[in-house]
């Protein structure tokens, strides 16, 4: 192997979780001194390959060089060793030190053992805030910056460990025009020194802005490598989501009805703007959207389990006050929530316990639960929805995630529900019970149910929605008739305003 | 042996463990003492450890909707002097028993809203109200006990029926009545539901606060129970009675399985906790071991069950 040009290589990285391949033979590389983009939907596998990558997740198979020497990464330690930095989006430093405390967390000097040598210590951290040049005292406490300038800790706290690989992942998510434009400048200062920097961003404007070369992956495939210089807007949209949609979305169209649920105006502070859309019986309705644009929270607010500021919900055509998800229960609404082992389920609990939890009342005789009652509406369910499971007594913990879904399912069948919310209702579940849920979907429509369904997956939004909405930044930003949508065109109302400027 | 176990849940299986342990206790003590195995010391036993598993059904269903409730003892003071003076002012005995609840379950009512309301982590709140109820106690009867009561309200401690002592009966009739609620009620299934995962339960329509200040209110009803199970034995309420109970009825609610991290536990298993405990004490009693080693034993019980739910555990998953 000759000497390489490249300060990293990763080579056909492979990585298998239950279920899903999560990586599908990706190629990654990265020069001294350059910016490479790292782009893809929601759970394309970006960020898979930068756990690979800084040593918190192992790979399957796969090469990885640095420097072109064949490289074992192994644990997060070594990752620092050989000088690959992260920043996260979720920072981890202790808001009740001193910066320069934070910076050689663990590392600190010492003038005999046991004996921090402070001089030293914010000295040093003083020079590489300084070398930033960022406005900074080693000396303050770090609850006392703002969200940029704790970044910034994060970034002197990854050089003052020699990184010369930085992953930044989406850095700008939560920073002000001005704050951007001082990272900006932050990172060109680090691409002078020589560091190589992987940025992981949905804002396309920042490409063009930042990036020198950008690298797309798709459902955990690699689908290319281009300079942003040879790259428009359109080219990225259509690498990000241009899959063939030949998967088997086994849909049935039902007879859609009624309207069943109107929202008019609805506001939730700071997270939902004046969202109004209708809900027909029978009908899927899909919401697409970017992580964070809203979906997760319109959902729980219809349920009632978040305060509403203003704005109207009409249940076949009375207006409903929501209080509590008693209420949204009691009105018909089932959540099968995205988070099923922290919300949906209790999973020390049985199966039984699950699926009645919403129900109790419908098997209580003078106050007492009658089990037999109980037992044989949960066979029912079991039965009907075909869980996998040897009796109803046992726990939840011990499913798989298919079956652990289909629980939640049975809760909200169980409770008359006549509207359901599925929010990324096939997450972390295998194939075969994924088409499943979907036969389960078309019964239910089938039924006259009317289903809202968030999904981050675009075959499963194209395949089994009758209406799009698109949603970002807590709006409804688009709607489409379900046959007529195009990933492109969902992406890039995902993606947002940002596309339009240059367009 | 293992056909035998197959078809039961961790749950069960560490219930049986439990017993198991209650069981070898007894043997080892009927080998060491000629007077253990006898039925008027056995009898003594159950009325020695009336008073504590009655409250540790309370801290039981705390502990399982993943709180903890450290104002037991105190509550038991307080609401036992407050009943005492009712019944020295000469009216009926269900009266100040009356009073003496109602104390008791405001003071675990108060728990309740500052966990539910106020969203002070239950260790904090019940710590305050240990303070609290202790002193007033204190202040409500300078410092003195109140004594002397009509026999009728002492045969709640010396009384028999059928042979059987009255405080044996009343513990009886507590563990049937929070067995069946903890299993056969909504109640019940909510306890489990709120302590093995709030949000879950949240977001399944459950009124968790409403059900966390009925629990809350039951722990200190129960304390107050409790209050009248001891007044009658002592003939006299004490304003410092019932110091480190709290502790026992822990000691109690772990030894029979229930999880501090909330979710699980049973009341069965409860009040063999509570048994193990009064047997042990009995026991080493009856050995003539001091009362100094015995704190050593118990101890050593506790972390011992703990220690080998958690590892059986491990070993389980």
């Amino acid at each position: 192997m000759p000497d390489s040009d490249y300060i990293l290589e990763m080579k056909k990285i492979r990585k298998q979780f239950p279920g899903v391949l999560a990586l599908d033979d990706v190629d990654f590389d990265l020069k001294p001194g350059e910016v490479h983009v790292l782009l893809g939907e929601n759970g394309a596998g970006k960020s898979t390959l930068m756990k690979i990558l800084s040593g918190a997740y192992s790979k399957d198979s796969g090469d990885i060089f640095i420097n072109g020497k064949k490289t074992e990464i192994g644990t997060p330690a070594n990752a620092q060793g050989l000088g690959i930095g992260i920043i996260y989006q979720e920072f981890n430093l202790n808001p009740y030190m001193s910066v320069a405390e934070n910076i050689f967390m663990g590392r600190e000097p010492v003038i005999v053992p046991g004996v921090i040598n402070w001089h030293r210590l914010y000295r040093d951290a003083q020079a590489i805030l300084d070398g930033l040049n960022v406005n900074i005292s080693a000396k303050q406490k770090v609850e006392s910056l703002g969200v940029a300038m704790q970044q910034m800790v994060e970034v002197a706290k990854a050089l003052s460990l020699d990184a010369r690989i930085l992953i930044m992942d989406e850095p700008t998510a939560s920073l002000s025009n001005n704050e951007i434009e001082s990272l900006f400048q932050t990172i060109l200062d680090l691409k002078k020194q020589g560091v190589a920097i992987i940025y992981i961003s949905h804002r396309l404007q920042e490409i063009f802005e930042i990036g020198d070369r950008v690298t797309v992956l798709r459902d955990g495939q690699y689908i290319g490598t281009k300079p942003v210089s040879e790259i428009t807007r359109d080219d990225m949209v259509r690498m990000m989501v241009n899959r063939s949609l030949d998967d088997q979305i086994p849909k049935q169209k039902a007879k859609v009805g009624d309207v069943v649920l109107k929202v008019e105006n609805l506001n939730v502070e700071q997270r939902l703007k004046d969202i109004s859309f209708e809900l027909r019986t029978g009908e899927v309705l899909g919401i697409a959207g970017l992580m964070g644009a809203g979906r997760t929270r319109l959902a729980k607010t219809l349920f009632g389990a978040e305060t509403i500021k203003s704005g109207t919900i009409l249940i076949n055509g009375k207006k409903l006050e929501l209080k509590s998800p008693r209420d949204a229960i009691n009105a018909g609404i089932g959540l099968v929530t995205e988070d099923r082992k922290h919300e949906g389920l209790i999973l020390d609990l049985p199966v039984k316990q699950n699926i009645s939890m919403p129900n109790i009342r419908k098997f209580l005789r003078r106050g007492v639960i009658n089990f037999k009652k109980e037992n044989t509406v949960v066979d029912e369910y079991i039965d009907k929805l075909n869980i996998k499971t040897p009796t109803r007594n046992k726990l939840c913990v011990n499913l798989s995630g298919g079956n652990q879904q289909k629980v939640v399912l049975s809760k909200w069948l169980c409770s008359d529900a006549r509207i359901f919310i599925f929010d990324e209702p096939t997450r972390g579940i295998d194939v075969g019970a994924k088409t499943e849920i979907y036969h389960l979907m078309n019964e239910l429509t089938a039924n006259g149910i009317a289903i809202i369904m968030i999904s981050s997956e675009m075959p499963e939004i194209l395949g089994m929605s009758d209406r799009i909405l698109v949603m970002r930044d807590g709006r409804i930003e688009a709607e489409f008739p379900g046959e007529k949508a195009t990933q492109e065109q969902i992406m890039k109302y995902a993606l947002g305003e940002s596309y339009e400027i240059s367009v | 042996m293992k056909s035998l176990f197959k078809d039961l849940d961790f749950m069960q299986m560490r219930q049986f463990g439990t017993l198991f342990g209650l069981i070898a206790l007894c043997v080892l003590f009927t080998i060491l003492s000629p007077h253990f195995l006898s039925a008027s010391n056995l009898l003594n036993v159950a009325q020695q450890s009336a008073i504590i598993a009655v409250i540790s059904v309370g801290m039981t269903f705390v502990i399982i909707t993943a709180g903890i409730d450290l104002s037991v003892g105190s509550v038991l003071a307080f609401s036992g002097v407050v009943m005492a003076s009712v019944l020295h002012t000469g009216l009926p005995i269900p009266v100040g028993i009356l009073v003496g609840f109602a104390v008791g379950f405001s003071c675990g009512l108060v728990n309740g809203l500052l966990v539910t309301y106020g969203n002070i982590p239950p260790f904090i709140a019940t710590l305050g109200m240990m303070s609290i109820a202790r002193g007033a106690g204190l202040w409500y009867t300078d410092g003195r006990p109140i004594s002397g009561f009509d026999d009728s309200f002492r045969f709640l401690a010396n009384g028999e029926i059928f042979h059987i002592p009255v405080p044996v009966i009343i513990m009886v009739v507590v563990y049937a009545i929070a067995h069946f609620v903890l299993t056969r009620t909504k109640m019940g299934r909510y306890t489990y539901a709120i302590g093995g995962n709030e949000e879950a339960a949240k977001l399944s329509g459950i009124n968790i606060k409403l059900y966390l200040n009925i629990i809350y209110g039951i722990a200190g009803l129960l304390s107050a129970l409790g209050a009248v199970m001891l007044t009658a034995r002592l003939n006299s309420a004490q304003p410092i009675a019932g110091i480190m109970y709290e502790l026992d009825a822990i000691a109690a609610t772990v030894i029979g399985g229930t999880s501090l991290f909330g979710g699980k536990g049973t009341v069965v298993g409860t009040l063999i906790g509570a048994l193990i405990i009064g047997v042990l004490r009995n026991g080493l009693n009856l050995l003539g071991v001091s009362s100094f080693i015995q704190q050593i034993v118990i101890g050593s019980v506790i972390i011992g069950a703990i220690l080998l739910d958690t590892n059986l555990k491990k070993s389980k998953a």
